[in-house]
């Protein structure tokens, strides 16, 4: 069994339909990176499988769970990390970190997370005070400290400076050993250097599903992409 | 380091959870300098104010007595409703409810934690509060102790259903204008002046307000000792209609 299944997934918001009957699927123990142009129902997608979102039609599977009011026990096996972060501002990266750990049984330790995402030295400054990437690194954390079987983050890398992002992509890459990790973003090299399986959207729909090679077919990622997408470099 | 799962990950025990998210939630508070000035320092004024100067004129009874129940309920409507529409008004735009929304604690254990982080910070007020006023001769009737927690009680659900429902519905700007603006607009409509000092049909429907019945109802409480009957019926009606409106029209993003 797949640890992410989406089959004939539709989301509509309002009279956009933001997801139209996508099908995919995610196994434990590798990276999946879906690109797309903004729009394409990325971030949607992965809302759906967060519980976040209803899908309108078709079905999100998280291990086997729909994830739309799944109870604690579930959502305790599922790490998030949201586009817009969803951090507390008016507290500590470091106050914000345990309190995640407690909502957990056997949570990460806070201190060796922090320390590998070099976010001690800021750790007990309030997050509003943090720069964007200091912020990114914090809801990364705070993502990946219950421990989850399946890790869903919305561009983990955005923002971030180049030594801060192999930081990232080597602590992902530790975390799906043991997990599922379904990563977005529009960075081909970080698509190129972390996933194992690639998912491309375009309007909705998935337009390009497989291995690396696999979707590349002999060219290169950002070819691929284009041809595959707008069907013009812009 | 290991962020691999554990054999079976799992939650905490519900009841840590919840009692989780109630400390974190009151911590934020306690420490947040604008939370303290509405919370403690504004009231703490008020009681400081009303006591030092006759006006405005408070009714029958002891004035200090008087403006201790006002200022007490003044504390609840600023921890109930003012500040919680605030911050839940700026969490759901900073994303921040999605996301606890999306780990163990979840929706429900978002709202567990917002009452028990409301009741603590009274409970804190009504002990700051209880102590300054005593230092000016603040003698509650002793009968009156009971009712008087009910009626705090009640008047906090009341004020935080009104604040999720504010807090749920519109921008967080405007949260933040409308919800300063109605602190405000209270304090002479039932918190701090009694409603029977209001003019004409003013007066009833101040009463008929949540604001008159909080601070009546403390008044009539602490003041003589009385069981406030219809005003606690007026409090389960409005925590009963916002609570619904607000379980209906509540959106948890932006």
């Amino acid at each position: 069994m797949s640890a992410v299944e989406v089959v004939g997934l539709r989301r509509d918001v309002g009279a956009v339909r933001a997801v139209d009957d996508a099908s995919w699927s995610a196994q434990s123990g590798a990276v999946t990176a879906v690109l797309g142009p903004n729009g394409a129902g990325k971030t949607t997608t992965m809302e759906c499988l967060e519980g976040l979102q209803r899908p309108t039609a078709g079905t999100a599977r998280v291990l086997g769970v729909d994830p739309w009011r799944a109870p604690a026990e579930h959502r305790a096996r599922i790490g998030v990390m949201l586009q817009d972060g969803g951090l507390p501002v008016s507290t500590t990266a470091r106050r914000l970190l345990r309190h995640v750990a407690r909502l957990h049984r056997f949570p990460a330790d806070v201190t060796t997370l922090m320390t590998r995402l070099d976010l001690e030295r800021v750790g007990d400054r309030s997050v509003r005070r943090l720069s964007g990437g200091e912020r990114q690194r914090v809801a990364l954390a705070a993502a990946l400290v219950g421990r989850p079987e399946v890790a869903f983050l919305d561009e983990p890398t955005a923002g971030l400076d180049p030594h801060a992002r192999l930081e990232v992509w080597d602590l992902v890459r530790e975390t799906a050993q043991s997990a599922a990790v379904v990563v977005t973003t529009h960075s081909f090299e970080e698509a190129e250097r972390l996933a194992d399986h690639v998912v491309i959207m375009n309007l909705g729909r998935v337009v390009a599903e497989g291995s690396l090679a696999e979707v590349c077919d002999g060219r290169s990622l950002e070819e691929r992409y284009f041809s595959l997408t707008r069907g013009v470099r812009r | 380091m290991s962020t691999s799962p554990s054999e079976v990950a799992a939650p905490a025990s519900r009841t840590s959870r919840w009692l989780a998210q109630a400390r974190f939630e009151t911590a934020t508070t306690l420490r947040h300098g604008e939370q303290l000035l509405v919370a403690i320092v504004l009231p703490a004024l008020a009681l400081v104010g009303l006591t030092l100067s006759d006006s405005p004129e408070l009714g029958a009874g002891r004035r200090i007595d008087l403006a201790t129940a006002g200022v007490l309920a003044l504390a609840v409507v600023s921890t109930a409703f003012t500040g919680q529409a605030i911050a839940t008004g700026f969490d759901r735009r900073h994303g921040v409810l999605r996301f606890l929304g999306a780990t163990p604690l979840g929706r429900e254990g978002l709202i567990a934690g917002k009452l028990g982080a409301v009741a603590l910070v009274v409970g804190v007020q009504l002990l700051l509060l209880g102590l300054l006023a005593a230092c000016f001769g603040w003698h509650p009737e002793p009968s009156g102790l009971v009712p008087a927690l009910v009626t705090v009680a009640l008047g906090a659900a009341a004020f935080l259903s009104l604040a999720m429902l504010l807090a749920g519905t519109v921008r967080a700007e405007a949260v933040l204008a409308l919800a300063n603006l109605a602190w405000v607009l209270l304090l002479g409509l039932g918190i701090l002046l009694p409603t029977d000092r209001l003019p004409g049909a003013l007066a009833s429907i101040a009463g008929l307000l949540p604001s008159g019945a909080l601070g009546d109802g403390l008044r009539a409480a602490l003041v003589h000792g009385q069981w406030p009957l219809a005003q606690w019926l007026v409090l389960l009606v409005w925590t009963g209609v916002a609570g619904s409106a607000a379980a209906r029209w509540f959106h948890w993003s932006d």
